[in-house]
């Protein structure tokens, strides 16, 4: 077994005041609390926080844990002292949620409250609500999606484990962020002969490189050249489903919209394309480039401030 | 170990409507709870009383939200919707 230094993980001082370490385990719960933190092994931060604050915020315990200080060693992993404990009255479960402990945790101070305990007969299982996130593609073209659920789960003794489920998502055609996919039946198990509960999964898209999402519409800024916007231009752009050829209007300033009717994600009421135009100027850092705006400032009686009042 | 069986589940629109018999089970809360949440505007229940309040789908993970930030952290409701409305806030400009 492995001995875990709870000072440690909480970041704190073994001589450091019950205040300072309440202030430590606040401060990192706010980091690292799954449904708050970006940090990619919150869960396991977070869980690894629950245990060592669940020690040292309480005197006793954390007197007790003090104690083994001296009685480890690293290369022989940890057991506890025969004498454990003695002198030291734990009071009551840990107090956590679905408290689920290391082996460390519970050599030392025993079982985690099983989350089932409260439980009366044939209870349904609770449902289970994460997130998913997938590629805007995938809902043009439909897609399955692997996803891994960390799951508390109570075995036949009463431990409190937590597993992690693997499950393999169909993700439908058209289906748009914000919707839900219920799994009956995957979420946790019943009690007592109980049904088990439902997992619901919401979905989310990831960032896209050049697109973005408002409900069925997608959204594309394109860049095109001055006179492109200005003379008018056949180009190619991009779409989810592969590229199409678009008509850009002579006269286009940068921000004007055009419409691509039904090419948007494929929901029943499939949304749109827009593709939105933006200017790129060529860079003038050469004799012909800066000749050429040169003649454009000559013969051109264009100012595009001209309703501002400022001359 | 990896179920090679793909599974397929039924779609909810995000307004798509649930009781609240159905969130207090699905979310393990009490209705009490619920009453709260609601009091604080974390939740926006359409119906004209308790017993007839639903909810869209995407309460649930709200809820769940919620209670969680509330336990784990040490804030009452009241913070709790401040931050659920700060982490919409962030996901809005993270799509923009």
């Amino acid at each position: 077994m492995e001995y875990k230094d709870y000072y440690k993980i909480m970041g704190v001082d073994r001589k450091a005041t019950q205040d300072e370490i309440k202030r430590a385990y606040r401060k990192l719960a706010r980091k690292y609390h799954p449904d708050v933190s970006k940090e990619a092994d919150a869960e396991l931060k977070f869980k690894e926080l629950g245990e060592a604050n669940e020690v040292l915020k309480d005197p006793e315990k954390r007197a007790a844990y003090d104690q083994l200080g001296s009685n480890w060693n690293a290369q022989q992993g940890f057991q506890p002292p025969p004498d454990w404990g003695s002198g030291f009255e734990f009071r009551g479960a840990p107090s956590g949620g679905d408290a689920d402990f290391s082996d460390f945790f519970e050599s030392l101070f025993g079982q985690g409250r099983s989350p089932g305990g409260k439980r009366g007969f044939h209870m349904q299982g609770e449902d289970h609500h994460a997130k998913i996130l997938i590629d805007l593609e995938d809902s043009f073209n439909g897609a399955s999606r692997s996803i891994s659920l960390q799951m508390p789960e109570v075995t036949p003794d009463g431990h409190v484990v937590t597993r992690t489920r693997t499950l393999k998502v169909g993700i439908p055609k058209g289906i748009r962020q914000g919707q839900q996919i219920r799994l009956a039946g995957q979420g946790a198990g019943g009690a007592g002969g109980g049904k088990a509960g439902d997992l619901y999964l919401e979905i989310e898209f990831r960032p896209h490189r050049y697109y973005r999402v408002e409900g069925a519409d997608v959204y594309l800024e394109l860049p095109v050249t001055p006179w492109e916007a200005a003379l008018g231009a056949s180009v190619n752009v991009p779409t989810p489903m592969g590229k199409v050829g678009l008509k850009i209007p002579p006269n286009s300033q940068a921000g004007k919209k055009l419409r691509l009717k039904g090419r948007g994600i494929p929901a029943k009421a499939p949304g749109d394309l827009y593709v939105v135009v933006q200017i790129a100027l060529p860079p003038a850092d050469d004799q012909k480039a800066r000749a050429l705006y040169e003649r454009m400032q000559e013969d051109l009686e264009f100012n595009p401030r001209a309703a501002m009042e400022v001359a | 170990m990896a179920t090679e069986k793909v599974l397929s589940g039924q779609v909810l629109e995000d307004y798509e409507l649930v009781t609240v018999g159905h969130l207090c089970r699905s979310c393990t809360v009490e209705v009490e709870t619920v009453t709260l949440l609601v009091e604080e505007g974390i939740l926006d229940p359409v119906g004209a009383d308790v017993e007839h309040w639903q909810f869209t789908v995407t309460s649930l993970r709200r809820v769940k939200t919620a209670i969680h930030l509330q336990r784990d952290l040490g804030v009452n409701l009241a913070g709790a919707a401040l931050a659920l409305e700060l982490l919409d806030r962030i996901a809005e400009l993270e799509r923009a």
